[in-house]
């Protein structure tokens, strides 16, 4: 019994917050002080192992952790005060929770006798971050603290992953008392045991069927970028031939430049992609969960495809569409045991159905494979966004806003490797571009990091510039300019005959003056000839923050564009042609 | 169609907040819910009736077990239960009225548990229909308050829903 007689530690609870999170292995933490908090803010000050980092406003917090899981797998840890500053984080927690991002976020609460008073900062954040998180727990006895905080990361960052809120009454932090620490090495719920392996008998039915499809296809989606299963799933690809889609969240886990590939599919999908997809007689779908956004009119959904369905979530399966062979369990295990089946099998593919199947494919591909007016006199966004590929070499992070400019970022950049592509998909959250580049960037110092945005997602958290200045982020953003909220003019221009109902951003302010006056570089690009040359400079400026304000086209659309109501294959291809 | 599923929920604070929510947040109906603490003082046992389609009942399971604190639920639709259901009615009995509630409860096999010159209070036990039959039987007799606790359920036989 040597180790008991070791004398166990005696810390406050604030002592403890921070201690978890060094024994966690967390090295920034991202936050805002305030009353609540302010115990734990002074044991932070007393370590040097966990460092904060101080942004302008709470949401840019949780962003800043949300992208630094979205690329690196590990969960992301957040630290606010009550009240205002709990909610401020609330935008943040529901954006990882609908792309399924783990992260833990410590929300500060007022004393515990305080609670229902509507004391002074009293917010209920257990309640209000209820249906918006992973799970939430509050502190009763400092004691706890340990055993909690490992247990909102193991439900973080198990099964299929997400936020984890705890929340910290005052007196359960007080610096003069103490209790033993000792942090567990693991956890075990009896009522959470999320599943690893997929069903043996399932697999091998899947095998089956792709062995024996004509017009198969894999549609993966994010699950495979967290459950880091690219490798896997590439090499099941390669081995079976099959055309690969992706889903807005699974940019990046098949690499966009190998023949294989074809594109986004959904509502800005690509045309070849959106075809193959509702004439395939077969659909293995990994990691993806049949969103609206890509499945369109779920009735007149690929009538002829039976459906494989592989997910970490069985509430994902069949829940929308209807899954004939239903897989639960991690991406990456099931694709190891399909691949080692796959290597047993004396039974190969129909390989003259797929030469069919394939020359149809680029039949599509030849009809409509990404144009755009590259002669016209004013820059186009997917020109910007190629040349922003060519300059990085394919390699940045790019963590986009929401709008045009993020579909064409994503329709344009060619994604290569995974956890590069940083968006928010599911909630579609405008001000998260700037935050995920800096959380990106703090933790990838040497990688480039864009941040793709628009005049108008660039101003819901434009006050982070200073937090870059205090860090020295060297971002480069990407202001695709085109003076309005261009996704919504884009609907006005096809549902509402063109009437811009608060679409217009007037008064936008001088943006290479205001990111002079937080401190750094800015480059205003108005002519096609600018672009490069500043491009250049940009990127030269290694550890600089450089804003490149670049006027684009402000009539540009997004195209393909799904019809809505219609079949995943109905779309519009530009302002005159439709399918 | 209508189901009843048991569920065994970790007896945390917040829990059951959590679970109602649920239904709340993705529109699910609850025609009644029953929750108390079991024989386990760790555990609580909740009975909820609600209905759907299908796919709408599959859901609605498959989401109560993504619920970190529900440790084990079943459908008891799937396998032969039992449900019963508690109700107090206090009626107007007076005159003639006295003795028509009277013989109404005796067919329920209904008690009376409380008497004033003018009311009765008739406690009765039996699934959720035959104490809508008691109410229809009653038509005539002025009903002052009904009170029911919601259905709780249990499978016949050796099937149990236990840890
Ligand atoms: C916080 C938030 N508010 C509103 C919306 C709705 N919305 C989606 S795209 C968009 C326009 C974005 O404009 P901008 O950032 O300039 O990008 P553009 O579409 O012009 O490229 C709006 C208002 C949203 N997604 N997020
Ligand atoms: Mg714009």
């Amino acid at each position: 019994m040597t180790s008991q007689t070791k004398q166990t530690e005696m810390l406050s609870g604030a002592a403890m917050v921070i201690r978890a999170l060094a024994d966690e292995g967390v090295e920034y933490l991202y936050g805002y002080p305030g009353g609540a908090v302010l115990h734990i803010y002074d044991a932070l000050f007393q370590q040097s192992k966990v460092k904060h980092v101080l942004v302008r406003h709470e949401q840019a917090a949780t962003h800043m952790a949300d992208a630094y899981a979205r690329a690196s797998g590990k969960a992301g840890v957040v630290l606010v005060t009550s009240g205002p500053g709990a909610t401020n984080a609330v935008t943040g927690i529901a954006t990882a929770y609908m792309d399924s991002i783990p992260m833990v976020v410590l929300t500060g609460q007022v004393m515990s006798h305080l609670i229902g008073d509507d004391a002074f900062q009293e917010t209920d954040m257990l309640g209000i971050s209820r249906p918006i998180c992973k799970h939430n727990m509050s502190v009763r006895r400092p004691e706890d603290i340990p055993a909690i905080i490992k247990k909102a990361f193991y439900i973080a960052q198990s099964g299929r992953p997400g936020p984890v809120v705890i929340d910290i009454p005052k007196d359960m932090t007080i610096p003069s008392q103490t209790f033993p620490y000792h942090y567990p090495s693991e956890v075990k719920l009896r009522s959470y045991q999320p599943k690893l392996k997929g069903h043996s008998g399932q697999i091998k039915k899947a095998i089956s069927a792709l062995l024996t499809a004509k017009k198969p296809i894999l549609y993966a989606g994010g699950g495979v970028i967290m459950g880091g299963a690219s490798d896997e799933l590439t090499e099941l690809a390669q081995v079976l031939n099959l055309p690969v889609t992706n889903t807005l969240m699974g940019l990046g886990c098949y690499p966009a430049s190998d023949k294989q590939f074809i594109g986004m599919l959904g509502m800005h999908g690509s045309y070849e992609a959106n075809q193959t997809m509702h004439h395939a007689d077969l659909i293995l779908a990994v990691g993806a969960r049949f969103d609206d956004r890509v499945t369109n009119n779920t009735k007149k959904f690929c009538p002829d495809a039976t459906i494989i369905h592989i997910d970490i979530d069985p509430a994902s399966i069949s829940k929308t569409i209807n899954a004939h062979i239903p897989i639960v369990g991690l991406v990456k295990p099931v694709l190891i045991e399909m691949l080692e089946l796959l290597q047993q099998k004396k039974k190969k593919l129909d390989s003259a159905a797929m030469k069919k199947w394939w020359q149809q494919i680029d039949e599509w591909r030849a009809v409509h494979g990404g144009r755009y007016d590259s002669e016209a006199p004013l820059l186009k966004p997917q020109y910007v966004i190629e040349q922003v590929s060519k300059i990085t070499k394919g390699n940045a992070f790019v963590c986009s806003d929401v709008g045009q400019h993020q579909m064409f970022a994503a329709q344009y950049y060619g994604f290569n490797k995974p956890n590069r592509w940083i968006n928010s998909g599911g909630l579609g959250t405008m001000g998260f571009g700037l935050p995920a580049a800096m959380g990106v960037k703090l933790n990838y110092p040497d990688a480039d990091v864009v941040c793709v945005t628009g005049e108008g997602s660039i101003q819901m958290n434009i006050q982070e510039l200073s937090t870059c200045k205090q860090y020295g982020l060297g971002v480069k953003i990407i202001n695709l300019n085109n003076g309005y909220l261009g996704m919504v003019k884009q609907w006005q221009d096809m549902n509402y005959e063109s009437r811009y109902a608060s679409s217009y951003m007037d008064s936008l302010p001088d943006f290479v003056k205001l990111a002079e006056a937080y401190g750094h570089v800015g480059i205003r690009v108005t002519e096609p000839e600018q672009l490069m040359p500043a491009l250049e400079r940009a990127f030269a400026l290694k550890d600089q923050l450089v804003f490149l304000d670049i006027h684009i086209d402000p009539k540009e659309h997004v195209y393909p564009m799904q019809i809505p109501g219609g079949a995943m294959n109905e779309m519009f291809l530009s302002k005159t042609e439709r399918t | 169609m209508r189901h009843i599923i048991s569920v065994l929920l970790e007896n945390e604070s917040g829990a059951l907040a959590r679970l109602v929510g649920l239904f709340a947040q993705r529109g699910y109906n609850i025609d009644s819910l029953t929750v108390a603490p079991t024989e386990d003082a760790t555990l609580s046992r909740l009975t909820l009736v609600t209905h759907g389609n299908d796919q709408v009942i599959e859901q609605i399971t498959k989401q109560l077990h993504k619920l970190i604190e529900v440790v084990k639920l079943t459908d008891l639709n799937d396998a032969p239960h039992l449900e019963r259901e508690l109700m107090l009615v206090k009626v107007k009995a007076s005159g003639a009225q006295r003795d028509e509630v009277k013989r109404c409860a005796d067919i329920f096999r209904g008690q009376i548990i409380d008497v004033t010159a003018s009311t009765y209070t008739v406690q009765l036990v039996g699934t959720s229909d035959k104490l809508d039959a008691f109410i229809q039987a009653l038509a005539g007799t002025p009903i002052l308050e009904v009170v029911r606790s919601g259905v709780s359920g249990i499978a016949r036989g050796e099937k149990t829903l236990a840890l």
